[in-house]
């Protein structure tokens, strides 16, 4: 295979590393470079050192605020979606009639676009809001709430088929062998079950986790960050920082720097632990 | 022993068919105002329609007519369709030839794109639309040459960890009965890598076909795809027409389901594939 030639190499390689290069890591290198520069074009940069990064935790407040209701939403939602999605991902490996039926419409919502979700579920909470005077741009906890219910219904399906491909990968012979040694329902729950699809939960985590932080249609859709981008999450806010007013697309470069380095620091302490895990296995 | 088994099933069974009727709900809801006046969704969406609040096809003519949604359609399937189209076949060759020559490059190649994986998109948002403004890649044509860029990263990936299980000799039989390289991976190695060409093909187009912010930077101005055409509708504060937004959104969801019940056994397959190995 060595004899392949560089021109043969380079055919196979070049169309994909052209659209890499100029979608992606151009891009990336000058957005690095752009969050140290003021400008309003990309034509027009001028130095100005860390005074965006300064900016971006000082003068700005939103952007302290988007990050810890991003925090708060990771947490709850990853919290939520892992454990209803693992109680379902049981009750529909006990061989139950119309399993298929459910895992169909469990998992439909996963398919349907963000933008799209957010204004189903915008109508829904306001019609019930409605009943108390108020709707869901009244207060950041509405959208806050909000945010986590839609994305338990997009997310439950999704993680559920994971945890059921993980569930049904566990040899029937562990089950047996637990169960004559006398173990019930619940100890062969927490003592077999749990354990053996513990990369199914690293995965699951993973996924909620990142998409939890990245999340930006739904924000957009629901609320778009009202009332005054109270209710606005990470994404949103650079999104809103960048071409919301003038002025301010060195702050929002900034500020994706900063969301980027969070997002690959808790993607690498994620493989990490899968890699630790995997060893102990 | 065996009734409490079958009475528990019975119990788990009816709580399932009340969470089925709880995760259609949301979608009937929306259907059902779609039918009914544009002042009669926002106050009351859970009451039926009457004959004082049904207005019939009424909400999806001015729903067409206000959002374009044919030419957003068209858009998107076209748009979809074709980045599809070029993911497979360019990162699967790319996939294979950093997979099977090892240099240097090739594992710089494979690291870089492995690492715009992790990158958010906001971080690159505003370069890349503007990379694209100067590139003239502004355009339904050009964007699919964008979303190659894009989708590069976990499509090589997911192809890379595939191509590693295939055995060389295939390849090398190949070579040595005197096809180049290009034959090779077409005529050989391209059926043999179907089933994975499948979970590429099916992670690309959820994404591409629900991606909002992406079009609307580098196209939106001029070409609307359909999640663009829906947010379009949101407009000024207050002006809002309910009636069109309900109209739109079952439109918007009406494909969706079609492609779900049509590929469902390939999807979920897909789908698991891909986040196993992302």
């Amino acid at each position: 295979m060595q004899k392949m030639s560089w021109k043969y190499y380079i055919l196979f390689t070049f169309p994909t590393l052209l659209a890499f290069l100029i979608a992606f890591l151009i891009p990336f290198l000058a957005g690095i470079y752009l969050s140290f520069t003021e400008f309003t074009a990309v034509t027009d940069a001028r130095w100005v050192g860390l005074s965006n990064y300064i900016r971006a935790f000082t003068e700005d407040r939103f952007f302290l605020n988007a990050l810890w209701f991003t925090v708060r939403f990771a947490v709850v939602s990853v919290i939520l979606i892992n454990v209803i999605a693992f109680f379902l991902a049981v009750l529909l490996t006990r061989n139950v009639k119309g399993t298929n039926l459910f895992r169909t419409v469990f998992f439909m919502p996963n398919l349907i676009g963000g933008i799209i979700l957010g204004y189903i579920w915008q109508l829904l909470i306001n019609g019930i809001l409605i009943n108390f005077g108020v709707d869901i741009t009244f207060d950041a906890k509405y959208g806050f709430w909000g945010l986590v219910v839609l994305m338990n219904w997009q997310m439950v399906g999704y993680m559920m088929i994971i945890y059921i491909a993980g569930i049904q990968s566990i040899s029937p012979e562990l089950i047996e062998a637990a169960k004559i040694d006398g173990a019930n329902t619940w100890q062969i729950l927490g003592n077999v079950t749990i354990p053996m699809v513990m990369p199914a939960v690293t995965i699951c985590t993973f996924l909620t986790v990142a998409n939890s932080f990245k999340l930006f249609d739904q924000n957009l859709a629901l609320t778009a960050g009202a009332p005054d981008r109270a209710s606005a999450m990470l994404a949103l806010d650079i999104f809103t920082t960048f071409y919301g007013r003038n002025g301010y697309e060195g702050v929002g470069q900034a500020k994706a720097v900063v969301f980027f380095i969070i997002v690959a620091v808790i993607v690498l302490l994620q493989l990490k632990l899968t890699r630790t895990r995997e060893v102990e296995n | 022993m065996k009734t409490r088994r079958d009475t528990a099933d019975w119990i788990i069974f009816g709580g399932m068919i009340i969470l089925t009727i709880l995760f259609l709900i949301p979608i009937l809801i929306v259907l059902m105002n779609s039918f009914k006046g544009r002042f009669f969704i926002a106050d009351a969406p859970f009451e039926f329609p009457t004959s004082a609040t049904f207005v019939g096809l009424k909400n999806y003519g001015s729903g067409l007519e206000k959002t374009g949604f044919i030419p957003a359609f068209g858009y998107s399937l076209f748009i979809t369709v074709f980045s599809v189209g070029a993911i497979v076949l360019f990162t699967s060759m790319t996939a294979w030839a950093i997979t099977r020559i090892k240099s240097k490059f090739s594992s710089a190649v494979y690291f870089l794109l492995v690492f715009s994986m992790i990158v958010p998109f906001q971080m690159v948002m505003f370069t890349m639309s503007k990379m694209a403004n100067m590139t003239h890649l502004d355009n339904p044509i050009g964007i699919i040459f964008i979303y190659l860029g894009f989708g590069a990263g976990l499509s090589v990936f997911v192809y890379s960890g595939f191509i590693k299980g295939i055995p060389r000799e295939i390849e090398e039989a190949a070579l040595i009965d005197g096809c180049n390289p290009l034959q090779t991976f077409f005529l050989v190695v391209f059926p043999i890598l179907k089933p994975i060409s499948i979970t590429v093909a099916i992670l690309n187009a959820m994404w591409i076909w629900n991606d909002y912010l992406l079009p609307y930077l580098v196209i939106g101005s001029n070409y609307k795809t359909i999640p663009i055409a829906v947010q379009y509708l949101q407009g000024g504060y207050g002006s809002r027409d309910m009636g069109a937004m309900m109209a739109m959104l079952v439109l918007a969801i009406i494909p969706i389901v079609i492609f779900y019940l049509t590929l469902q056994k390939y999807i979920i397959k897909g789908v698991v594939a891909g986040a196993v190995k992302g």
